[in-house]
């Protein structure tokens, strides 16, 4: 009966939940590691060069950051602070909600908790899938985000992703290590070289939005620490418990 | 006048304590043969006990209103010590409550807890359970989120469906013509004061009318009818030890599940804590899709199975008001399933199976699913009540045991 149930219930669940994840462009997987200080340290610094221009990360503070990080807080004050704020405030910019709607037509949206929002697979794909459109005010469109309204601030990076024709590596011939390619259209491929090759863009996208998950729950490791302890505690308290029932219960039949 | 000396006689001749303890602690006698099925009371309690506490210091430093509600809930997340603690046991508690509530009210349906003497414990219950989905509605109004706006967007309008009074009604609710900040102070002030007082004096209630006439077990039978010389049930217990230290081992097992959500998963995938709620409220932006938690959705889909919106809203409301009269509708001489026939035993496993799978539907989106399901799935739901007078008439029932089985 219970085998019934669940076949049921996942033959009705299973293409429901297809649909409900295939929504749009196919998603890469990204793992972050909160636990890298030097990757999220890079992801800090990429942050506040890049994004914090438009992008507020209002409910985080420099100094959160800092020790959070690891990073003496001289420096971040010499190098993460650009304008004139105090080590314990917010990580705020200039930009009026009206001057960003002049610019881009929407404010920018504060980024303390778009990974938990939009989730890290969702970042580390939509930092990489931007390709030029000239349709666009921008020049550029996004794969993951239609008609997004941001530009591609990361493009002196990368560089420039054109959508069309290109041979695609798919896979990789054993006896000489080199790529196996084949044409596919509908693909994006670099067609101007930015400052970075790809690995080192990739990798650059990888510490960013590994940032984001930690800013996005900045206790996250503790909270993990704890969890452990509290489930030792519980385990040996359960044994307490067990036995002081067991002593209690053993002459009622 | 006591004969007691000491301070506890000097006590007890000015407030009945030790009275009150032994009727309801050391010889309040619950049968012996209580099963995994009877520790959701008790988690209930542990719950809202967990809900108040933290609620109280959640309060210290949450802002009630619209520029304020979200950051403070981040503040409390980020630079109140302990904060991110408190937030995510009461939001997990949110859930957990829902959990044992079930869990509880299904154990009453499948042993019959409902039946005579116990319909006021039902009745109750019943209004424990309505103060709570309005104390968890109100709740999740608070952090000012995405979902938090349009969730309470589509549950307030679903009042303006009543004919003449519905738009009007609508305003009265939201104190406004939207959901403003004027909405989020009444809530909080529902939510922190009015609900927590009315559920706790209703829980108060369940218990004293539980004590009254004593707990049921899941043989169904009167443990009362067979008493010793001393008028004790023979087949009873005081409460406290043996079910003290019995609901120990339960609590334990339950915070370990708990806290390994708190410390884990608090998030639980999206279900506890709504990806689109980390997003502060905006009135020009609606969500894709808009889900009520996990915990009303079977009575989302319900609302959504009828095509009509004033019959769905009825239709919804049905749902949960038919349970009020369970206790009338259920014919049988028997209380367990454990005696009562195959029927109800049927009556009871689609019951289950229509509400999980309608919370499933209800938690999709309306293009997710086979439309057939949702109203397929209603009408089992409403059957397994609708139809309880004539099945539990018909069936042949198990004759009862004189003493619990164990």
């Amino acid at each position: 009966m219970k085998k019934l149930l669940s076949v049921f219930l996942l033959s009705i669940v299973a293409p429901v939940l297809a649909v409900a994840a295939g929504g749009g462009y196919p998603l890469d997987d990204m793992k972050p590691n909160v636990a890298n200080n030097a990757s999220l340290q890079r992801g800090a610094q990429t942050f506040v060069n890049y994004c914090l221009g438009c992008h507020e990360m209002g409910y985080s503070r420099y100094e959160r950051v800092a020790d959070d990080l690891g990073i003496p807080h001289d420096s971040v004050v010499d190098n993460l602070i650009f304008d004139d704020a105090k080590i314990g405030q917010h990580m705020t910019n200039a930009m009026t909600v009206d001057a960003a709607k002049r610019w881009f037509g929407t404010a920018p949206p504060d980024l303390t908790l778009v990974a938990r929002v939009r989730g890290s697979d969702w970042l580390y794909t939509y930092l990489r899938t931007f390709y030029e459109d000239t349709t666009r005010p921008f020049g550029v469109n996004n794969e993951v985000f239609p008609n997004v309204g941001m530009p591609h601030v990361l493009a002196e990076l990368q560089g420039l992703q054109k959508k069309g024709c290109s041979q695609v590596p798919v896979e990789i011939d054993v006896l000489t290590g080199q790529d196996i390619t084949e044409e596919r259209c509908d693909v994006l491929y670099l067609a101007e070289e930015g400052e970075l090759s790809p690995a080192e863009y990739e990798e650059t996208v990888y510490d960013l939005v590994n940032f984001l998950v930690y800013t996005a729950e900045p206790m996250q490791q503790e909270r993990i620490r704890i969890g452990i302890y509290v489930m030792l505690f519980l385990s040996v308290f359960f044994i307490f418990a067990y036995l002081l029932n067991r002593e209690y219960w053993k002459d009622i039949h | 006048m006591s004969d007691k000396k000491g301070l506890m006689a000097w006590v007890d001749d000015r407030l009945p304590v030790t009275e009150a303890y032994e009727k309801h602690m050391s010889k309040y006698y619950a049968p012996k043969n209580f099963n995994v099925w009877y520790v959701f009371g008790v988690l209930s309690m542990l719950v809202l006990v967990n809900q108040l506490l933290t609620g109280i210091w959640l309060t210290m430093s949450f802002v009630p209103s619209q520029e304020g509600a979200f950051a403070s809930v981040e503040y409390i997340m980020r630079d109140v010590e302990w904060g991110w603690l408190l937030r995510y046991m009461h939001s997990t508690g949110a859930s957990a409550f829902f959990v044992v509530v079930y869990l509880h009210m299904f154990r009453g349906i499948i042993y019959g807890s409902y039946q005579k003497p116990r319909e006021l414990i039902w009745i109750f219950g019943m209004c424990i359970y309505l103060a709570l989905c309005a104390e968890a509605f109100m709740g999740y109004v608070l952090p000012w989120g995405q979902m938090s706006y349009w969730g309470a967007q589509v549950i307030i309008s679903l009042f303006g469906a009543i004919p003449y009074v519905g738009e009007d009604l609508t305003t009265w609710i939201r104190g406004d013509y939207l959901i403003s900040e004027i909405t989020l102070n009444r809530f909080f002030a529902l939510h922190v004061i009015a609900l927590p007082l009315v559920l706790v004096a209703l829980v108060v209630m369940h218990l004293l009318a539980l004590h009254e006439v004593g707990s049921n077990n899941p043989d169904g039978i009167d443990i009362k009818k067979n008493v010793d010389e001393n008028g004790v049930p023979k087949d009873g217990i005081p409460f406290h030890p043996f079910y003290t230290v019995h609901d120990l081992v339960g609590i334990v097992v339950f915070l370990f599940v708990f806290c390994g959500i708190i410390f884990f998963m608090p998030e639980m995938g999206g279900y506890f804590l709504e990806h689109a709620n980390f997003e502060e409220a905006n009135p020009f932006k609606t969500p894709d899709h808009i889900a009520p938690t996990w915990y009303f959705t079977p009575f989302y889909a319900v609302l959504r199975a009828v095509p009509d919106k004033l019959l769905g809203v009825i239709a919804m409301a049905a749902a949960i008001a038919i349970l009020f009269v369970l206790p009338w509708l259920d014919r049988s001489p028997v209380r367990s399933i454990r005696y009562k026939g195959l029927l109800s035993k049927i009556a009871i496993a689609s019951l289950v199976v229509s509400f999980i799978i309608l919370g499933v539907c209800g938690s999709l989106p309306a293009y997710a699913q086979p439309p057939w399901l949702a109203p397929v799935m209603t009408v089992v739901y409403f059957a397994f009540f609708l139809l309880m007078p004539i099945y539990t008439k018909l069936e042949k029932t198990k004759p009862v045991p004189e003493r619990v089985t164990g």
